[in-house]
């Protein structure tokens, strides 16, 4: 029996549907949530999720966020998500470099510009990364 | 009588009128639709993250509250965070909401300070001397989660720091595109127990048996979770505004735009008549002047004759 899967961030529905098993990213380590498990509450750090279903395995990225598991559904409240098959690479390129130059300029002491800036380009890094390594037609790795 | 030259200087002016607030109820309109996309997007996150915290609440064996869920004792200080537009020509959208929110925290029990987000209320609750004590006008058009969750963020940190005892969202809420309505909402503390009415669907809210593993702790967890949803409700609070303000300006350039073609239709009326007039008059000149010169050359052929 499959468990439910949906995925939500602040301005959409990202995903949702069955899955076999989902592997979140939880800041205490990775984990593999199949059906019927116990009811649990984490919080997410920045990586990938994982949602196979019937063999087919789709991959999000997600930016941090909580994940809440119940034994027939998993809900991913995510700060920002995204499917790896809709990552504009291009712009993604474009916000690390915007970001970097940004980073270079930040007057020491402005610690709220500097982390604002530093999570947008952890954000990007994310996103390019994932897209070079999940991007439909190259076999994914397993090794993180 | 206005001469005709006026007349017509007039009517350009209104037809110049009449082309602006239709460009800008067309830019409205369009104004509207996207906000009211974005408002639609940020359901499914708080309906989820309303239902999380839902469960959590109703865990058996839970422990005591955490800070922003629990109603303080005794009130001294309230925050009101006031949602207006930074632009005018929307009609009565600034006025009735500023109005509503002296009407109810005019009086009120115990200090007030208020925080705006948009320049109009801004000067207009300045203007009557309340103590406003952040401003954050001059959002983009368009603002994403991340433009405003500093404004969440600071909210929360008054209420921890007891700054305020209790926070309120007063904005204008966007029922239809006729209809806007100015409310006031409890935002601090989360009052989880009985929702709030505006989340949807509640299908999904059971009761758990198990309590919940926590990674890490319980405390952490609440910790990140429910800030985020301040800010999210702030967020929607001023979607929702947005909508609304495109939707008042909308309708009250359509006023404007009818009025000005009904004012138009008048002056022309009255322009063709002060023409015509002048061409009555002009007629009667050149007939009176003929007439007068048949006459004199009737009068010359006569002389002629008795010559």
């Amino acid at each position: 029996m499959p468990i439910r899967c949906e995925i939500v961030s602040q301005d959409r529905m990202v995903y949702q549907g069955e899955a076999d098993i989902v592997v979140l990213p939880g800041t205490a380590g990775e984990m593999g949530i199949l059906p019927h498990h116990a009811p649990l509450l984490t919080t997410l750090k920045y990586g990938i999720i994982r949602v196979r279903a019937r063999g087919e395995e789709q991959i999000f990225t997600v930016a941090g966020g909580v994940a809440e598991v119940q034994p027939e559904i998993v809900t991913v409240l995510a700060d920002a998500a995204e499917n790896v098959e809709e990552i504009d690479v291009a712009r993604a390129e474009a916000a690390r470099k915007r970001a970097e130059e940004a980073l270079a300029k930040v007057k020491p002491g402005d610690v709220d510009t500097l982390l604002a800036l530093e999570a947008a380009l952890r954000r990007s890094n994310l996103r390019i990364e994932a897209a070079k390594r999940f991007r439909a037609g190259k076999k994914p790795s397993y090794e993180e | 009588m206005a001469s005709a030259r006026e007349m017509r200087l007039r009517i350009r002016s209104v037809k110049n009128i009449s082309q602006v607030t239709r460009a800008l109820q067309a830019v409205s309109a369009s104004k509207v639709r996207k906000a009211m996309a974005a408002l639609i997007g940020t359901r499914p996150y708080a309906t989820k993250a309303w239902q999380v915290l839902t469960h959590i609440a109703r865990q058996p064996g839970r422990d005591t509250l955490h800070p922003l869920l629990t109603a303080r004792a005794e009130v001294k200080k309230t925050l009101v965070v006031v949602i207006t537009s930074d632009r005018g020509l929307a009609g009565a959208y600034n006025t009735n909401l500023i109005r509503l929110v002296l009407r109810t925290f005019g009086n009120w029990k115990n200090d007030v300070c208020f925080l705006t987000i948009g320049r109009k209320g801004r000067d207009l609750l300045m203007r009557r001397r309340l103590n406003v004590t952040a401003d954050f006008s001059g959002l983009p058009a368009a603002p994403s989660f991340v433009d405003v969750s500093a404004i969440g963020r600071m909210v929360v940190q008054e209420f921890l720091d007891g700054r305020a005892d209790e926070v309120y969202l007063a904005y204008t809420d966007f029922i239809n595109m006729l209809r806007q309505e100015p409310v006031i909402k409890k935002l601090l503390p989360l009052n989880v127990e009985n929702g709030d009415g505006r989340v949807e669907n509640f299908e999904a809210v059971r009761t758990i048996p198990a309590a919940y593993t926590y990674e890490p702790a319980e405390r952490e967890i609440l910790d990140e979770i429910i800030p985020r949803f301040t800010a999210l409700q702030v967020y929607q609070a001023i979607l929702e505004a947005m909508a609304s303000e495109h939707a008042a300006r909308m309708s009250s350039m359509r006023n404007a735009t009818d009025n000005a073609i009904e004012l138009i239709a008048g002056l022309q009326l009255q322009y063709n008549k002060i023409r015509q007039q002048s061409i009555t008059n002009d007629m009667l000149d050149i007939a009176g002047g003929a007439e007068a010169l048949a006459q004199a050359s009737q009068m010359q052929m006569a002389g002629g004759k008795h010559d």
